[in-house]
């Protein structure tokens, strides 16, 4: 997996709240059996006229040009920026690797899904939470003619502007040292095979039923 | 005295190691299906590695299946490859496999339980967010992503961090005609769609004890709608009832002390939860959604709301857009809304008893003719053909109801059932956001005697009032 460091990029604004998987990546995309190609297909279902699916000629489509993404200010944006319950909706993790695949390393909101927000760290997509007000603070920066540029240190849990905005965010230690040295989760937990073995074996002897072969 | 809630126990039971915090925590069971699969494969086979323990896994092909001609095959070549994928999959790592054309093919959440492979006390995960389901029975289930898939099938454990625990308790008991989809949309429309973020939720009262199974994973269901992890229903005598014969439950020699250990699955008397929210079983009426979240819901002799209502700014924007989506004016009272379409179906509420209470509106009806579709999905093939034995099939049908075979069909339209742009939809499932069902759909979700009695009289009713007839 990636590491993160430190982050700086383009915010992209997307004033919504309860922005559910179903709207990051439609469905339609899901049937892939591949990690990647998710990312033009982000926001799908508002970024183009158009409808899509894997079977459709992308060359074809329309762009939507009241859709946030295809503003030419947020073209490049690597920061998305959201109001609460961002994720919500299903488990799917091809949400997170649209988000990836279309060039997004962050997300800022004031909340999240739990399982979206897992399925970042596994990404080395960053999910930072700030407070409502610093969330809205940022969304008003935003919308201006220049596009607001911010810069994340995770190391050091900060969001900051060059012209003096600047937010420190909490983020669990185990989760932020995996994705600051990019760790692999399945590795680090081989490393205590021989603990899950005794305890399957434990586990085993008292309630044997649970190891009836399906 | 000890003091632990139901999940302090069955997560204490399954930590491997504590760090910081954070745990490791032992799997029974993975439940496997086409869509959320293929890439957590592919990472072990570029790894290396194997599959931990291929007995804890279940896989069943459901959200691609086609629901009509399924000696066909599958005609989308994208679909077909992926329900092949997982077969191939299952095949080398030594996976039990209910395939298209076997009668157990259902839908994950409808299988597990089915066939005795869900039990209290264990921790179950599938990479899907309505993993929450296998809650009803005492056993901690939460939905995971592809990457927690594929470390489930190596290591056999997650990471994770404990999550708070949350008990809603429902007093009971409810009125007449109002069913479990009433009662989990009503705490969802209580609590909002991230009241539970961060919680394993805990449903308690009389009117969570009063219901059967089915009922019970309905509501536990759609605890994922309300944003919590998981939800959990305490061990009583119809969980072990139902459990009793299934082909997977323990064998009799294990029986007795499989019992006597679920039995023990109940939160303490004084044990103490994070929150706890109060609802009076009473209160609840029929449940309709009107917006483009499950928590925009509405009792069905209401009207749908005026979005200057909302109690903030946001809310007074996210309305506002529903309602533009959803072509509905405020005001408007919700008996008023025609429909073009009707879905009874979904791991929501596929169970028999679902189809029994729909087929008890139907009976004798007629489809309204301004209902271009109705379908009805059984969850499961075994439930197929358990409705077709008492006569279901027959009374769907000659009301001009569709017959379907088992899958997740137009609960979020990965097959060729969906929703066309700006059709309305009285459907059973529990997901009404934008394009759920197809692009420019609009779902309303309801429960199965509601959506039955909507096909009926082509627009919502009350379903209070035609049981009293
Ligand atoms: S029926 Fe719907 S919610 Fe349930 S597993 Fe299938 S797609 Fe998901």
């Amino acid at each position: 997996m990636e590491a993160f460091t430190t982050h700086s990029g383009t915010v992209a604004p997307l004033d919504r709240a309860n922005v559910d998987t179903d709207a990051i990546i439609p469905k339609q995309y899901l049937k892939s059996i591949r990690r990647t190609g998710f990312g033009p297909h982000l926001f799908d279902d508002w970024r183009y006229l158009d409808a899509g699916g894997l079977d459709v000629d992308q060359s074809t489509r329309r762009e939507n040009p009241d859709f946030m993404l295809n503003d030419p200010r947020y073209r490049n944006a690597s920061i998305l920026l959201a109001r609460r319950n961002f994720g919500c909706g299903s488990s799917r993790e091809h949400a997170v690797w649209a988000l990836a695949g279309d060039g997004f390393r962050a997300v800022i909101a004031p909340s999240y899904a739990d399982i979206f927000f897992n399925n970042c760290f596994k990404n080395g997509v960053l999910p930072v939470v700030l407070k409502e007000e610093e969330v809205s603070a940022l969304f008003e920066n935003a919308g201006a003619d220049t596009p607001l540029r911010l810069t994340i240190d995770l190391a050091a849990q900060s969001v900051s502007s060059e012209d003096g905005l600047s937010f420190a965010f909490e983020i669990d230690p185990y989760l932020k040292d995996n994705l600051l040295k990019g760790l692999d989760d399945i590795g680090r937990t081989l490393e205590h095979v021989r603990v899950i073995q005794e305890y399957e074996s434990r586990r085993r002897s008292e309630k044997p039923w649970l190891f009836r072969t399906l | 005295m000890s003091k632990n809630t139901l999940f302090d126990k069955i997560w204490n039971e399954h930590c491997v190691r504590e760090e910081n915090g954070t745990a490791l925590l032992y799997i029974d069971r993975h439940m496997v299906h086409e869509v959320t699969s293929p890439q957590a494969f592919e990472g072990l086979r570029m790894a290396g590695r194997d599959v931990w323990r291929a007995s804890a896994n279940l896989a069943v092909p459901d959200h691609n299946v086609p629901t009509i001609n399924r000696l066909a095959g599958i005609a989308d070549p994208v679909s077909r490859a992926q329900v092949e994928a997982l077969e191939k999959n299952c095949a080398d790592f030594g996976i039990r496999l209910f395939n298209m054309g076997d009668p157990r093919q259902g839908i994950v959440h409808i299988v597990g339980p089915e066939q005795g492979a869900t039990q209290p006390g264990m921790t179950i995960v599938c990479g899907d967010s309505h993993t929450s389901t296998h809650g009803a029975f005492g056993a901690l289930a939460f939905g995971i992503g592809t990457s927690e898939v594929e470390h489930v099938l190596a290591t056999q454990t997650l990471i994770q961090s404990k999550p708070k625990a949350m008990r809603i308790t429902v007093d009971g008991p409810v009125a007449p005609g109002i069913t479990a989809k009433d009662i989990v949309l009503a705490i969802i429309g209580e609590i909002g769609t991230a009241g539970g973020t961060g919680y394993v939720i805990e449903y308690a009262g009389q009117a969570i004890r009063d219901l059967s199974m089915e009922g019970r994973m309905t509501v536990c269901n759609m605890t994922i709608e309300a944003g919590a992890r998981a939800g959990l229903i305490a061990v009583d005598d119809k969980t072990v009832a139902y459990l009793r014969g299934r082909p997977y439950a323990p064998e009799q020699a294990d029986w007795d002390k499989a019992e006597r250990y679920w039995r023990s699955l109940v939160s303490d008397t004084d044990a103490e939860f994070d929150r706890e929210i109060t609802l009076q079983g009473h209160a609840i009426r029929p449940q309709v959604t009107w917006g483009t979240s499950p928590e925009m819901v509405a009792p069905v002799d209401a009207v749908v709301p005026e979005p200057e209502q909302g109690a903030n700014s946001e809310q007074v924007t996210g309305w506002r857009n529903a309602l533009d989506y959803m072509g509905l004016a405020p005001s408007t009272p919700i008996t008023d809304i025609r429909i073009d379409k009707v879905f009874i179906g979904s791991c929501t509420n596929a169970r028999i008893e679902d189809l029994r209470a729909a087929a008890g509106i139907v009976k004798g009806q007629r489809l309204a003719p301004t209902v271009k579709l109705a379908m009805v999905v059984p969850g499961s093939g075994l439930i197929k053909q358990q409705a077709e034995q008492e006569g279901l099939d027959q009374i769907f049908r000659d009301a001009g109801f569709e017959w379907r075979d088992a899958g997740c069909s137009m609960c979020l339209g990965m097959n060729a059932d969906r929703l066309e742009e700006g059709e309305r939809c009285a459907s059973t499932s529990n997901r009404n956001f934008e394009g759920r069902q197809g692009k420019g759909g609009r779902t309303h979700l309801v429960s199965p005697a509601m959506a039955a009695a909507a096909g009926i009289h082509g627009h919502f009713v009350d379903i209070r009032d035609i049981q009293e007839r």
